[in-house]
């Protein structure tokens, strides 16, 4: 698998990421050594192994269906920008 | 019938798919503990988690699970017992996480079917291809500040089930009728409310037309219609709007359009198009849901009569038309009043009162059923004195006028009002000799030949009786005056 600098302008432009044009090309080359890299686990005979899915040996915890949070808008507010009225406030989007 | 749009060129089909965004019903959202009650004040239904704040883990509530189970076993699908969370990646001002957690490649429920009914008697079955949980977005409001967009996170992270069914629609009153039984359904299980005007469901709806009999043709997605209406004439348009580029040569690009419903079109959203790159995977924050099949069991037993089921019943066992029996099901509520009335009584006649009068009458004052001053024991006892004889259904339709505008019942208006049925041969022979008395012109025209004229004694009757006379009665001791 290799990126070029095309597909690497697209990715940092979905991830909101600034990337000056002259950082494209070495990025991508970056990039692609760490894919070389993971790559090597292609060499692994996972044939007979089990998908693992987490490092720890555990369930997905549940949840009973109770109210128990929120009730704090100016909290959750309190970090942004910009808030109106306990909204959030920003930068007007165009539909 | 599949909807057919004639072009110059010959005719099309529309292929139809949805996927239907339903809230699930439950106190807390589906990986932190705030609530979801509609309508509150702006972040006031928000914690940390919902908020995106670093550091913050979701922790799934078993309550949306069991909802998911509850809604897949009454979509007779496979329930999958190892599904899998995964991150769905895009950016919007109102998804804090900058994701949405959701289900991709591994669903909680995987295919069932919609038998759905149509206007002319006609049933079809649509397909299911899958169900998943996943995460409701924030609310922007675009139109209360001049320079702003207003951003409230109270609907963010509350638990959705999309459901998806196969393209199976062929037209704009198909979708509808999937969309009605699919919300029924929803309500008889209690996963969802239903609320279309309070967006607890919302349909993204794809069309494509073809050659009939072809391969189906390129698909555009027209997002969030929260009415049934909308939806039909967004189908409409779209439909004929694709017929136009085939025929003038063109193709139908794939892309997701709005449909407005003031101008009643659909524009593109193309600008919008790259951000649909989700780049899915599986949230490193979840393990893989897992339950067993005593889980599973333990909701299959809690599963109320569904509608199809119901209506089965109604016809072959209460003998109600199918038509009836449709009517009656379709929203639980409904079908629990009627059976309240029709319990113990003649069924056939509990269904023309609740589909006649009662449903006109809250029509009439706009009333739900809810609200009905009219209980099912009210309407019951009602039909107990038709039954019994001492009132015509005539006067019934009175008297049940006076039960809903005033809340009395109906044993008390009848005394009140004496309107208790003559059923006395003394008194309805002396009414009926005066009739005879007074229409010596009419008695010799019937004798003359004119039959028809029976009507005519019978309304006299029971005019002179103000319509408290037996009609029975009157029958039998009118008949051989007249024809003496």
């Amino acid at each position: 698998m290799s990126l070029d600098k095309a597909t690497v302008a697209k990715v940092a432009n979905l991830a909101r990421i600034k990337v000056e044009e002259k950082d494209l090309e070495p990025m991508a080359a970056e990039l692609n050594n760490i894919l070389g890299w993971i790559e090597q686990l292609g060499e692994v005979d996972t044939e007979t192994t089990m998908p693992m899915t987490s490092v720890a040996d555990m369930k997905l915890r549940w949840r009973a269906d109770e109210v128990t949070d929120g009730g704090y808008a100016e909290e959750v507010v309190a970090n942004a920008p910009s808030s109106e009225d306990n909204f959030f406030a920003v930068p007007k989007v165009i539909e | 019938m599949g909807m057919i749009v004639q072009g110059a060129t010959g005719d099309w089909e529309v292929v139809i798919g949805l996927e239907v965004h339903a809230q699930v019903t439950s106190n807390a959202k589906l990986f932190s503990g705030s609530a979801t009650e509609y309508g509150a004040e702006p972040n006031s239904q928000v914690s940390f988690v919902d908020s995106a704040m670093p550091g913050m883990l979701p922790v799934i509530n078993e309550k949306a699970v069991e909802q998911a189970v509850r809604t897949g076993l009454g979509l007779k699908a496979q329930i999958n017992k190892y599904s899998v969370f995964d991150r769905k990646n895009y950016f919007y001002a109102d998804l804090p996480q900058g994701y949405q957690i959701s289900q991709y490649l591994q669903p909680v429920v995987g295919e069932g079917k919609i038998t759905i009914d149509l206007a002319d008697g006609e049933s079809r079955e649509i397909g299911i291809t899958r169900l998943h949980l996943e995460q409701d977005a924030g609310k922007s409001l675009h139109d209360q500040h001049p320079n702003m967009t207003l951003v409230d996170l109270n609907r963010s992270g509350v638990a959705l089930m999309e459901i998806v069914s196969e393209p199976d629609m062929r037209s704009p009153e198909e979708a509808a009728a999937y969309v009605k039984k699919l919300r029924s359904i929803l309500r008889y299980l209690g996963t969802c409310d239903g609320n279309m005007e309070e967006g607890s469901m919302r349909a993204d709806v794809n069309v494509s037309v073809r050659r009939p009999g072809d391969e189906f043709g390129t698909r555009c997605e027209m997002k969030n219609i929260n009415s049934v209406r909308f939806m039909q004439q967004a189908i409409i348009y779209e439909a004929n709007r694709q017929v136009d580029i085939l025929e003038e040569g063109g193709s139908v690009d794939q892309e997701t359009r709005l449909y407005d419903p003031v101008k009643g079109e659909t524009r593109s959203m193309r600008s919008k198009e790259e951000a649909h790159d989700y780049r899915y995977f599986p949230d490193p924050d979840l393990l893989p849901l897992e339950f067993d099949d005593a889980f599973i069991d333990g909701i299959r037993v809690t599963l109320p009569e569904l509608p199809d089921d119901k209506k089965a019943r109604f016809v072959s066992e209460l003998s109600l038309s199918p038509y009836d029996a449709g009517v009656l099901v379709a929203e639980k509520e409904v079908a629990d009043y009627f059976e309240a009335v029709a319990e113990g009584r003649d069924a056939k006649l509990a269904a023309n009162w609740v589909i006649g009068e009662l449903f006109g009458n809250l029509n009439r004052t706009g009333k739900p059923l809810g609200e009905s001053p009219v209980s099912a024991e009210g309407l019951g006892s009602l039909i107990d004195l038709i039954k019994d004889g001492t009132i015509s259904n005539r006067i019934a339709k009175e008297v049940f006028e006076e039960m809903f505008d005033t809340g009395k019942n109906a044993a008390d208006i009848v005394e009140e009002k004496g309107l208790k049925q003559v059923s006395d041969t003394g008194a309805i022979e002396a009414a009926i000799d005066e009739v005879i008395a007074a229409n010596p012109d009419k008695v010799a025209e019937y004798k003359g030949g004119k039959d028809k004229l029976f009507g005519f004694f019978m309304g006299q009757v029971m005019k002179a009786t103000q319509g408290k006379a037996n009609p029975g009665v009157v029958t039998q001791i009118l008949r051989p005056k007249l024809d003496d």
